[in-house]
């Protein structure tokens, strides 16, 4: 085995990624977080969640929010989607700023939360229905959005009938359906196996390229975050802060073969050093004692 | 493998099997009726006499105990008068199953004994009423309450705790109270079954509501559903097989209320029946009249459960044999687009 090619600095980009980067800072920010904080009435006193985020995300960027558990991303998407409230800060969708959840703010949530006793097509409906939309003009929409997400043969089908991908899928295709501004995503993929996640990826971008739509996606998985995302925000558990903003330096179109690729490794290593400190720490010693006997040495 | 066994813990039984034993659970008790009823030996504690001999105060057909029967017999034979003869009979209030059985046909083809007096059938009627119209009004309020309460916890905290306050009075206590208000005749009974069921109902349905996933309420208001389309087009479907469901147990307990109720006033239907055909000593009808309503009430707890299964297909993850096979059929004929997954677990 040959030695490895020394891996390059993570932020350093190639020209037409920092072109891509300077375009995309030209467009209009869509959503701005403001000094967003959020604590918890705790045992000992309040227990602060998210400390002083904040956060401007430009028109169709994919913005990754990665961290430890427990540093509060759900707590920060929920926020966003207004199903709850900041302690302090405010958020702002196209300058306006934000009260509750709305339509603008789509989302796409871990455990798929389809409407069981709806179809397919009449999740994607919800909606629009909820908009007060004509219906024979929602249900041509609608069907757009099934074909978008590739289930046409499972329009008329019911949740318990489809696979986890299936079922986020449809997900996708109703948080997009109202034309929201801003597309939140809570750890989507989380739930699916390793090759149903990979191909939902893909097909994430896909869709992304294919809709005028901004995603900020929340996940605990790297190689998910530098797939997916344009920039990754690296928040650190107690309180919940932003560490780190990575511009991602793997050029588009992506696909899982840059996995390997010397930017791809770079960022990777990086992300996994913020995240994981403790793995690069040398180990501490655990005092194990033998408790089986073992006929041969194997160590 | 191994024959599957009867006795293991929490393994489902084959479709026959379970069949098999829904039979058995029925003619087990048959049979041990059958015994006591047509065996001499295993209980019969009477005498049914048949020819009273010389004893005066004897008549055929009087029951007596078989130690005293006895002693009659000695007494006569000693004073060398003829003595009565008899055979071991059980007590008239076990008749054996086949005259109740020919009771549940002559019970409805029988006039009442006394002019003015209700047919089965009428009574039977009578009794339908009552529950029809107990439970159509208790649900009328109670489903919309419940559902304000599960719905809302300022609706539940402002009327649970009295609900749950007057549940515990037992509804016949009310009896009275409602002759006194609502007269002698069909409204004290439904009222009854009214108090019985309403206030249960209430906290059940709030409990059904309250049960549905707070995911598809927060999944509803990022698609811009408002608090009336909340409650509306998210908790009320998602919950209505379960309340259905919940609305089959409570008819149940309605029925339970109802023999209380049709004694309150003037007592009336399948309950008047029963008492006076107790009166008259013809048990037989008593368990015939008994056996009807378990008829009633199980026929309809199946009907209720064969519509629901039915009416909320989305809530039955096993497709019925004919979907199933219409599925499988599309499949084969529509190959799936590139994209698709065409195999969706099962």
């Amino acid at each position: 085995m040959s030695t490895p090619d020394p891996l390059p600095e993570y932020l350093r980009q190639s020209p037409a990624v920092a072109a891509r980067f300077a375009k995309l800072k030209e467009r209009p920010v869509v959503m701005e977080i403001d000094r967003l904080s959020r604590q918890f009435p705790g045992e000992h006193g309040p227990v602060t969640a998210l400390r002083d985020i904040s956060l401007k995300i430009h028109r169709r960027e994919l913005v990754c929010v990665i961290g430890p558990s427990g540093c509060g991303k759900s707590t920060l998407i929920r926020i966003i989607a207004g199903l709850d409230e900041p302690t302090s800060g405010r958020m702002l969708v196209d300058g306006k700023e934000t009260s509750g959840p709305s339509p603008e703010r789509g989302m796409v949530f871990q455990g798929y939360t389809l409407f069981p006793w709806r179809t397919v097509k009449q999740n994607v409906l919800f909606g629009l229905e909820m908009a007060g939309r004509a219906s024979s003009e929602a249900e041509a929409d609608a069907r757009q959005w099934i074909d978008l997400v590739g289930l046409r043969n499972f329009a008329d089908n019911y949740p318990h009938q489809l696979s986890g991908g299936m079922k986020q899928r449809v997900a996708i295709a109703r948080a997009l359906a109202p034309n929201p501004r801003v597309l939140l995503m809570d750890e989507p993929f989380g739930a699916l196996d390793a090759q149903t996640r990979a191909q939902m990826q893909s097909h994430l971008l896909e869709i992304w390229r294919n809709v005028d739509v901004t995603i900020l996606f929340i996940t605990h998985d790297l190689d998910e975050a530098i797939l997916l995302a344009d920039r990754i925000i690296v928040l650190k558990a107690n309180p919940g802060e932003i560490q780190e903003v990575i511009e991602v330096s793997v050029p588009r179109p992506r696909s899982l073969e840059q996995l390997q690729s010397p930017e791809f490794q770079a960022t990777r290593r990086r992300l996994d050093e913020l995240i994981h400190p403790k793995l690069h720490a040398p180990a501490e010693h655990l005092p194990i004692t033998r408790l089986t006997q073992v006929g041969d040495d194997v160590e | 493998m191994s024959r599957p066994r009867w006795f293991a813990v929490r393994q489902e039984l084959s479709p026959l099997r379970r069949r098999l034993l829904g039979g058995v659970a029925f003619l087990l008790p048959l049979l041990l009726w059958s015994i006591v009823s047509y065996v001499p030996f295993i209980w019969h504690p009477n005498i049914k006499v048949i020819e009273p001999g010389e004893v005066s105060w004897m008549r055929p057909g009087l029951q007596i105990p078989r130690a005293d029967f006895a002693k009659e017999v000695a007494t006569a034979q000693a004073a060398g008068v003829r003595p009565p003869t008899g055979e071991r009979a059980n007590p008239i209030y076990l008749p054996p199953p086949h005259a109740v059985g020919r009771a549940l046909y002559t019970a409805f083809t029988t006039a009442p004994v006394l002019k003015g007096d209700l047919w089965l059938h009428e009574s039977l009627a009578m009794s339908l009423k009552t529950i029809f119209w107990g439970f159509l009004i208790s649900s009328a309020i109670g489903v919309p309450l419940g559902i304000l309460c599960g719905a809302f916890v300022s609706a539940s905290r402002l009327s649970e705790p009295f609900v749950d306050f007057v549940r515990y009075m037992p509804a016949p206590a009310f009896g009275a109270l409602m002759v006194a208000v609502l007269g002698i005749h069909l409204e004290p009974k439904v009222a009854i079954i009214v108090i019985g069921t309403f206030f249960q109902q209430v906290l059940v349905v709030a409990n059904t509501v309250r049960k549905v996933d707070g995911g598809l309420i927060e999944a509803a208001q990022t698609l811009g559903a408002k608090r009336r389309q909340l409650v509306l087009r998210v908790l009320l479907p998602a919950s209505l097989p379960d309340l259905y469901n919940d609305l089959r147990i409570l008819l149940g307990w309605a029925w339970t209320y109802l023999i209380v109720a049709e004694v309150v006033g003037v007592s009336s239907g399948i309950t008047f029946f029963i008492n006076q055909q107790a009166k008259y000593r013809s048990f037989d009808n008593v368990y015939a009249a008994i056996l009807i309503i378990g008829f009633i009430g199980l026929a309809t707890d199946q009907v209720l459960a064969f519509v629901g299964e039915r009416l909320f297909v989305w809530k039955n993850p096993r497709p019925s044999r004919v979907r199933r096979f219409i599925s499988a059929t599309m499949a084969r004929l529509l190959p799936a687009a590139p994209t698709e997954e065409t195999t969706p677990a099962a």
